[in-house]
């Protein structure tokens, strides 16, 4: 019972930080191509270029490592999750390949590229965020049915649901909404006020359909009575505590002040909703086949992988720290100062 | 069971590790060298290593790149194509995969460190430091996901009773009896291959007329790693061999065509196949039965000891062939070319043999997948050995055709985009015109 709690809890950490790395990062392409569209490049590519550079392929990581996290303690996962996952997890990740091993090209190679790849980039970062979160939908149940051969996915179903599309229009709205807060901040870190303000407008507008988004979502589950939403109902409190926190970030950036707490307030604002949204779910996996019980490694395993984690973490961190100190918060370097690249 | 969906995910697999480990080798063998090189222009107070390692390292940004995100499909097309398999599987082998990444997070990270502080670090011995941490990582990663093949090839630490799996033991299924000469094959084959590509670059400068001594170096250098790893890596190979006839004999038969279980067997290279017939083979006596077991006369079991449904495909031997004679001739090349360097041979220098250096380079790329192929198709038609077959480990949806063509697409892309970057990365950027700049006082 421990050990199922602390495995799930330790995949959703992990998600979280992925849906905030990844956000950060699809969102600073989409931004870059609009930026494009509108002649506003010259304002921002460059203070994403040094935000994105040391830190894509970690972004990546924290990816893997969840989905061969779930894998490891929930084996039964790979079994459901898989088959019925094989259409638009692939889509996901063509678009993830594209998307990284073009970034590395233009990036490393020196060369500028084309405004048609930029505009892809940008494009495919919201298609990765959208494919990845019809999961969120199948999770729910009723989507899946077990038949002889195995489980298979209600696509019909999938694509009719309007839970569905409004997951992906918060999935959408989330990632921008949350790289232009980060990236707000970043810019006025680096003394960038042009690019500052630039992404400020971004973040305030984003705003806006993220909070109808996220209300139209409560409103669907509860009109379709859902089981998750009674559970929701309780935890009622914490969504509250996040949208309280959604309305102070807001309101330091229509102020134009404390950018550095800004985004520290979102990221504790989705850190809640996310958390009661996984506490909410709770046993399920996948309603109504997979419990976290039911599909828990077996205790020998788990215990040996919380132990690897552990020792893991004693080596990341530190090294976490550093790549923060020398990049992120490094003023020199987040203004371009200084060029010192390979 | 669905025939179609069983072919074309073991199809997709391939296609993805086949594409996968082009890059992951280089990225297991590269940071050594750069490590190595960096190490040498410290050490020697020599600019000319110095660039070496900033030239190697600008380009394995691109190959890192392409590795890290098709790694990232092959880990997730694990668990997509094969869903029956991680569900059992996935109760043992967890732990060696959840090490893999953290080896490969360590491993990211540092890279990102050392790509972006090149000039920044007061003392440069401290940047060198970091690519100790990028090293160690690439290769461990390459152990942990070793040690993930080897248990399949070989399972324990676990009891099977009614289908279910009980006292799972996670450190003894990691260290499984295939475990030492596969992780020890890979390691060293991978070093091998980097060390055949680095020299094959620098001779290909040479040949089109960049007279520098900067290619001479890395040319020299990288020869005399190709000596040693490509010795290691045919030691290594023997050991497996060994392995092989012990716990897979039926895998080493069907490489060998060797049927008939008998004692002092011949080794047996190239040839073709007519029924059980072998012809126009090059034929050595007894040398199968030393490298089963080190003893000329000792008994070979063959593959009709075997029942037909549990027999490998026989196309195994000409990867074995392929494997093993460039392996061999690599030795020679490095070999002749640093015993002549020492005795001041000059048709080492000879445009005739600059060329076999550059094709040495592909031709290691071709037996690592050549040698892949062997290891895969000789333990069909097993996905755990003993265990589990193939067929009952895919999965049961439909419509993997069309990925396959969608995810050959996309490597096609890669492979175009990574063959043009690199090669405007250094085109307009030769040596002569990097050191000038770096001597004149620019970054």
């Amino acid at each position: 019972m421990f050990l199922e709690v602390l495995g799930i809890t330790v995949l959703w950490i992990f998600l979280l930080g992925y849906v905030i790395v990844a956000s950060i990062d699809f969102g600073a392409g989409f931004f870059n191509a609009y930026s494009l569209v509108t002649n506003k490049n010259h304002i921002l590519s460059g203070i994403i270029k040094r935000y994105l550079s040391p830190v894509w392929e970690i972004t990546n990581v924290f990816f893997v490592f969840f989905f061969v996290g779930i894998v490891g303690f929930f084996p039964q996962t790979a079994y459901y999750y898989g088959t019925v996952l094989l259409v638009p997890a692939s889509i996901a990740l063509i678009l993830l390949t594209l998307r990284g091993s073009y970034y590395a090209f233009e990036s490393y190679s020196g060369v500028t590229g084309h405004k048609g790849y930029a505009l892809m980039y940008g494009l495919a970062g919201l298609f990765i965020p959208a494919s990845l979160s019809v999961v969120l939908t199948i999770s729910e149940g009723g989507f899946v049915q077990l038949t002889e051969v195995g489980p298979q996915l209600d696509y019909n179903a999938l694509f009719t649901s309007p839970l569905t599309w409004a997951i992906v229009v918060l999935s959408i709205t989330a990632v921008l909404y949350i790289s232009a807060v980060f990236l707000t901040w970043y810019a006025h870190y680096a003394g960038d006020n042009k690019a500052g303000m630039l992404m400020r407008k971004y973040a305030l507008v984003t705003s806006l359909p993220l909070i109808v988004s996220a209300i139209g979502i409560i409103v669907e589950m509860r009109r379709t009575g859902n089981w998750h939403y009674a559970n929701m109902v309780d935890l009622s409190w914490l969504f509250i505590v996040s949208g309280i926190l959604f309305l102070a970030t807001t309101a330091l950036l229509w102020l134009k002040d404390k950018y550095g707490f800004a985004v520290l307030l979102m990221i504790l604002q989705f850190a809640t909703a996310f958390f009661a949204y996984g506490i909410s779910h709770y046993p399920y996996l996948l309603y109504p086949y997979l419990t976290v019980h039911d599909s828990f490694t077996t205790t020998s395993m788990a215990i040996a992988i919380v132990i690897a984690f552990i020792a893991g973490l004693c080596l990341l961190i530190p090294s976490m720290y550093l790549v923060l100190k020398l990049f992120i918060f490094n003023k020199s370097y987040a203004s371009g100062d200084e060029e010192t690249h390979v | 069971m669905d025939q179609s969906a069983v072919f074309w995910s073991r199809a997709l697999t391939e296609l993805t590790l086949s594409f996968h480990i082009l890059f992951a080798t280089l990225g297991v063998g590269v940071p050594l060298m750069i490590l190595i090189a960096q190490y040498v222009g410290y050490k020697k107070n020599d600019a000319h290593y110095t660039l070496m390692a900033r030239r190697w390292a600008r380009g394995f940004t691109i190959t890192v790149a392409v590795g890290v995100v098709t790694g990232t499909v092959i880990g997730l097309q694990l668990s997509l194509l094969w869903p029956q398999f991680m569900e059992l599987a996935g109760q043992i082998i967890a732990l060696p995969l959840f090490m893999e990444t953290f080896a490969f997070f360590f491993e990211a990270i540092f890279l990102g460190i050392y790509l972006y502080t090149w000039d920044r670090f007061q003392n440069p011995k401290h940047h060198m430091l970091l690519l100790i941490p990028v090293a160690i990582g690439a290769s461990m990663s390459a152990v942990f996901i070793t040690i993930v093949n080897a248990f399949m090839n070989a399972p324990r630490g676990f009891d099977l009773v009614g289908g279910e799996l009980i006292n799972i033991q996670p450190i003894l299924a990691m260290f499984t009896p295939a475990m030492p000469t596969k992780i020890g094959h890979v390691l060293t084959s991978s070093y091998m291959t980097v060390a055949f590509i680095l020299a094959a670059i620098a001779a290909y400068r040479l040949l089109r007329g960049e007279d520098h001594v900067y290619h001479k170096k890395a040319l020299s250098l990288m020869m005399k790693l190709g000596i040693i790893f490509s010795l290691a890596t045919a030691l290594v190979g023997d050991f497996s061999a060994k392995y092989l006839a012990e716990y897979q004999p039926e895998k080493l038969a069907a490489a060998e065509w060797h049927f008939e279980t008998e004692a002092g067997a011949d080794l047996i290279f190239f040839g073709v196949l007519d029924g059980e017939e072998v012809k126009y083979e090059i034929r050595i006596p007894k040398v199968l039965s030393f490298l089963a077991s080190n003893d000329f006369n000792a008994e070979v079991t063959g593959l009709n000891e075997f029942s037909e449904d549990e027999q490998p495909p026989l196309i195994t031997h000409y990867f074995f062939d392929v494997m093993v004679s460039i392996g061999v001739l690599m030795i020679f090349v490095s070999f002749a070319f640093v015993f002549g360097k020492w005795r001041n041979w000059q048709w080492i220098h000879s445009r005739p043999f600059r060329w076999f250096i550059v094709l040495s380079g592909p031709l290691s790329l071709v037996a690592i997948e050549a040698g892949w192929w062997l290891a895969e198709l000789g333990r069909q038609p097993w996905i755990l050995y003993g265990i589990m077959r193939t067929a009952d480990g895919a999965t049961t949806a439909t419509g993997v055709e069309w990925l396959f063509i969608a995810f050959a697409i996309v490597y096609f892309i890669l492979a175009i985009g990574s063959i043009v970057v690199l090669r405007r990365m250094f085109k307009h950027n030769p040596v002569e015109k990097e050191l000038a700049m770096r001597e004149g006082g620019g970054v």
